[in-house]
């Protein structure tokens, strides 16, 4: 409803292009906010430019739904693909861009409260100008429809992430070194994938995915292709913190500053699981990857061992946003458990899954950066106590946390019973037993951080501990009442996912 | 008023009261005004549900879909309509009862006490009125979560800790086995999860023993009705105030509990079904044995509100073996034990507390010839332990006679037996307390002064009472009781009648 409205007013040359400029706006405002000498300044055009982006994430999603094949393609410098780059959306990256485009938006406006306090005023615009490239490299890779454009960008949003990172430095000297082992772990990746798709060019002559896809079902025993697939699948698990490549993540989540946090955790692993699906479904198809190569049961084993294994180590963390890292990679084990089943049900789960998740894992970074903000420390010892003197903030977090753990009426339960469904469909009874165990130990992680907040005394009783500002209250209230609202109404997100799952599953989906 | 209305009224006012305690909660009276108010004016309107359930009317309302295929649905039917009844007469009994304990001990935190007490009367009333499996199950959680901080109301370290286990054992049954089983339903029932006369999975060509699994995963999954071995989340809620365990124990938590294992076995099930599978007799025999084994743990304990926990976790085992049962006696045993036990057990706590609060004593060996100087608190103990023994003129004899009546139909000789034990046990536990509190021995030395003046406030006297004399009225009007539930359980008749041919 609200996007039709937008189609009908939005003027013409912002429909026509809106695929493009969701990349083109941050881009050129990059360099325009880092020569800024206002830190002010530089976030209200932050704003700004998240806010146009959020308007052009809606038309794409609208001209998605509307159009007939649900594909539109966008020709850049109207070179025709397989020669030109083209950027492509279809039902998938329509709602990934909506939900980078949305947490974009909601942590651009929570911003200026947490970074003003962690990061010096001068290095401000720098860092704001950061972000606007990991915004630009984020959305370029969820609409381009070209391997190796994805790979630039995908390079675009990694260099700004390593410096956004390494902003922490200030707060935090750890995140010195998290940012050089993230920056050394994501070329790694990057290079895989880059190498990965050399050996299909070699192979198939074209860059164009829907090329590529064209002509996968041909060259079934080619061995380069195999190879390329084996490394372009490597690359993007390492980006998305598949199990056991996920080293990189606690430690950069938990030195980097809270907004950087917030924002990677809702935006990044997403990108990247898209890569991934968009690789497995779309480019290389079910008969390939899950037959010729039986991925079936490697990714299941995968998403299965992170989230015992990770849910496990969440449980020992002293630090909430380090045992919050570990969760996000369970989490991604979650998803990567739906995309493994193959089937249109399990897809859709593990899309609703990644959906609900940037909602949770959004308003619990948020609601910890709002916490910490007089507090530097997030330990679970200096939560204590914090129910009382920051209700409003703390209240936001529960909802979060009760939503991580899946309980009914909010999000997080309904993507459960979502996957619960598909994979009892798929007869893996063991995998919605381990999968329930899971969630029960997200009782313990989350719930020891809920009691000392709201049972135990504060570790100072002098120690003023004030509520989250404004500026970080309604963001962050946004999120907990959309995990409440889509777990009672879950109809736009699993009508997203469903038609996302049959997107890529379809072979339509590949024509011009 | 419409069904609809009125349903909505039920799950609304609940809330509403929650919403008007915490804007009042800075003026105690006036906060204490509204949850009195409220729970009169939900009593009222479960009277007058009631009154349509009783004329054959089942009244309905579809809040929404949350997904396709999972609606918030409500539908009342006579078991449901017990449950609310119960629950929401008893929480009158039980805010009157509050006041006075809370006050008389000088509790903190008295405003959260009551906010979430109205919010976790909404759950019950949610399982009582859910139309389906999902509609329960969130309403079942929302109860959880929402008596943890009753639980764990003291606040020190042991307080939390009953609390932890509390919920993590009703968390962990539920997220673990009881979802599980509901996903299962799903898949077996072909998308639907509602509660469907004779049962959702009659007619879906289940297996025996896939139903026998089914059976096992929602009797062990529904942790509430603390079937052994999941039942020691019970005992270790009793670091929670006295009208907290009683809450527990009588108006919701254990109710809701039994209730859904009621709802699921006459309503997912069905007898057919139930009859087929082995592992109905097998949880029967664990329902047996969570008698006895209960029973017997309870006779050691001398701490009374550990040994009325204990006593708890074996009276709702009868319940749990009238659905078992699966037949009409069964169910009609099982379903009056909601009832029956409700105002027993919440008599028993009331007086525990009234015992606490004004002698501070909490054992039940010092607690003898107490009765002289409280005698209407130990008067009304021995009426509800004659209750739970089983003698008339107490509810609690219709419950072992149709439990009795209904295995005996089926040809199980050796249930009556476990019953007959579990009274003489209950004799054993239960009525020493009150007689050697009234007429001591000779020699016994005499009790400690009272620790408050006065003694007990009149609240916390006068609300057992009460309680004690409902003991007696439900067992003079069990037959408006029993033809209330008739057809609830009437598909479940043809069965009885070709199990007794020989």
């Amino acid at each position: 409803m609200i996007i039709e409205t937008l189609l009908r007013t939005a003027p013409d040359w912002a429909v026509e292009h809106a695929v493009m400029l969701v990349t083109v706006i941050p881009l050129l405002a990059a360099p325009v906010v880092a020569i800024m000498t206002s830190g002010r300044l530089a976030w209200v055009s932050t704003i700004a430019v998240t806010t146009a982006n959020f308007l052009c994430a809606l038309i794409v999603l609208g001209l998605v739904q509307s159009t007939p094949e649900g594909v539109i393609s966008y020709p850049i410098g109207n070179w025709l693909p397989p020669v030109g780059i083209e950027f492509r959306a279809d039902a998938l990256n329509a709602m990934i861009l909506l939900i980078v485009a949305a947490m974009g938006l909601l942590a651009s406006v929570f911003a200026w409260p947490s970074v003003s306090a962690e990061i010096q005023a001068e290095k401000l615009p720098l860092f704001f100008s950061a972000f606007l490239l990991c915004f630009t490299g984020l959305a370029g890779v969820t609409v381009t429809g070209d391997a190796f454009n994805l790979f630039v960008f995908l390079e675009i949003s990694s260099l700004g992430t390593y410096v956004l990172v390494a902003a922490g430095a200030g707060r935090e000297r750890r995140a010195l070194p998290a940012a050089f082992n993230y920056l050394i772990m994501g070329t790694i990746g990057a290079s895989f994938y880059i190498i990965g798709i050399g050996f299909i060019y070699a192979a198939t002559g074209t860059l164009n995915l829907a090329d590529i896809a064209a002509q996968v079902p041909g060259l079934q025993r080619d061995r380069a292709v195999l190879v390329g697939f084996a490394f372009i699948i490597a690359g993007l698990g390492l980006k998305a913190a598949m199990w056991p490549l996920h080293q990189w993540l606690p430690n950069a989540y938990s030195y980097s500053p809270s907004f950087v946090t917030m924002f990677l955790a809702a935006t990044a692993t997403k990108v990247a699981i898209y890569a991934l699906v968009r690789f497995l479904f779309t480019v290389f198809q079910s008969d390939f990857s899950f037959e010729r190569v039986e991925l079936s049961r490697l990714l299941a084993a995968v998403g299965v061992a992170a989230m015992l294994l990770c849910s496990f180590q969440a449980i020992f963390q002293a630090d909430v946003r380090r045992m919050l890292a570990y969760s996000s990679v369970a989490q991604v084990g979650y998803m990567i458990l739906g995309v493994s089943l193959a089937t249109t049900a399990g897809l859709a789960a593990g899309l609703l899954h990644l959906f609900n998740h940037a909602l949770m894992k959004g308003a619990l970074f948020m609601a910890l950066a709002g916490a910490c903000l007089t507090y530097k420390s997030a330990q679970v010892r200096d939560l204590a106590g914090l129910g009382r003197s920051a209700p409003w903030t703390m209240t936001a977090f529960a909802i979060g946390g009760l939503s991580l753990i899946g309980v009914p009426l909010t999000a997080g339960f309904m993507s459960k019973l979502q996957l619960g469904y598909a994979l009892f469909e798929a007869g893996w009874i063991w995998a919605v037993a381990l999968m329930v165990f899971s969630s029960f130990l997200a009782v313990f992680y989350v719930g020891r951080v809920l009691q000392a907040v709201f049972f135990q005394p504060p570790p100072d009783p002098r120690a003023i501990r004030k509520e989250a500002p404004l500026l970080i209250l309604v963001p962050l209230w946004a999120l907990a009442l959309a995990n409440l609202y889509f777990g009672v109404n879950a109809d736009f997100p699993l009508g997203l996912s469903q038609d996302a799952a049959r997107a890529v599953s379809l072979p339509e989906a590949l024509l011009p | 008023m419409s069904g609809d209305t009125l349903i909505q009224l039920a799950l609304g006012l609940p809330l509403l009261v929650a919403a008007g305690i915490a804007a009042a909660g800075k003026f105690p009276n006036v906060r204490e005004a509204v949850t009195i108010t409220g729970a009169v004016a939900l009593f009222a309107v479960v009277v007058q549900l009631t009154g349509l359930v009783a004329d054959g009317q089942r009244p309905y309302f579809l809040l929404g879909e949350a997904a396709p295929g999972l609606a918030f649905a409500f539908r009342l039917e006579p078991v449901g309509a017990l449950f609310a009844f119960v629950a929401s007469g008893l929480w009158i009994v039980n805010s009157f009862y509050s006041i006075g304990y809370m006050r008389g001990n000088r509790e903190r935190n008295q405003t959260r006490f009551y906010i979430c007490f109205a919010i976790a009367l909404c759950g019950a009333m949610g399982v009582a009125m859910a139309a389906n499996l999902f509609t329960l199950f969130v309403f079942y959680e929302v109860l959880t979560l929402s008596t943890y901080p009753l639980v764990a109301h003291k606040g020190d370290a042991a307080a939390q800790r009953g609390a932890r286990i509390y919920l993590l054992t009703l968390l962990g049954t539920s997220i673990g086995l009881f979802l599980m089983a509901i996903i299962w339903t799903w898949m077996l029932a072909g998308q639907r999860l509602d509660f469907v006369d004779g049962g959702l999975l009659a007619a879906a060509n289940v297996s025996p023993d896939a139903a026998g699994w089914l059976l096992l995963l929602f009797v062990f999954g529904i942790g509430k009705a603390a079937l052994m071995p999941f039942h020691f989340w019970l005992p270790n809620a009793m670091v929670a105030p006295t009208p907290v365990s009683a809450l527990l124990h009588a108006v919701a938590v254990v109710k809701a509990g039994v209730f859904a294992i009621m709802k699921v076995a006459i309503y997912i099930f069905g007898a057919d079904l139930l009859n087929a599978t082995a592992a109905r007799e097998v949880v029967m025999d664990i329902a047996c044995f969570t008698i006895i084994a209960a029973s017997l743990i309870a006779l050691t304990q001398d701490n009374l509100k550990a040994r009325l926990a204990y006593s708890t976790v074996a009276q709702l085992a009868y319940v749990t073996l009238g659905a078992m049962l699966a037949d009409k006696a069964g169910f009609l045993g099982g379903s009056l034990q909601i009832a029956a036990h409700a105002v027993a057990k919440i008599t028993l706590f009331m007086c525990a507390g009234a015992i606490y609060v004004a002698t501070g004593l909490t054992n039940v060996s010092d607690m003898r010839g107490l009765g002289q100087r409280m005698p209407i608190v130990f008067v009304a103990f021995l009426i509800a332990s004659l209750s739970i023994i089983g003698v008339p003129p107490f509810a609690g004899d219709w419950v072992k006679y149709e439990l009795m009546q209904g295995a005996t139909d089926r040809g199980n000789v050796w249930v009556p037996f476990v019953l007959i034990a579990s009274s003489l046990l209950n004799v054993a536990y239960l009525l020493p307390v009150a007689i050697l509190g009234l007429m001591p021995l000779p020699g016994t030395k005499p009790p400690k002064e009272f620790k408050r003046p006065g003694g007990a406030p009149a609240l916390t006297v006068a609300a057992p009472a009460f309680t004690a004399l409902l003991c007696l009225l439900l067992f003079l009007f069990i037959a408006p009781v029993g033809d209330f539930l008739a057809p609830a359980l009437a598909t479940t008749d043809t069965i009885v009648q070709e199990m007794s041919e020989p």
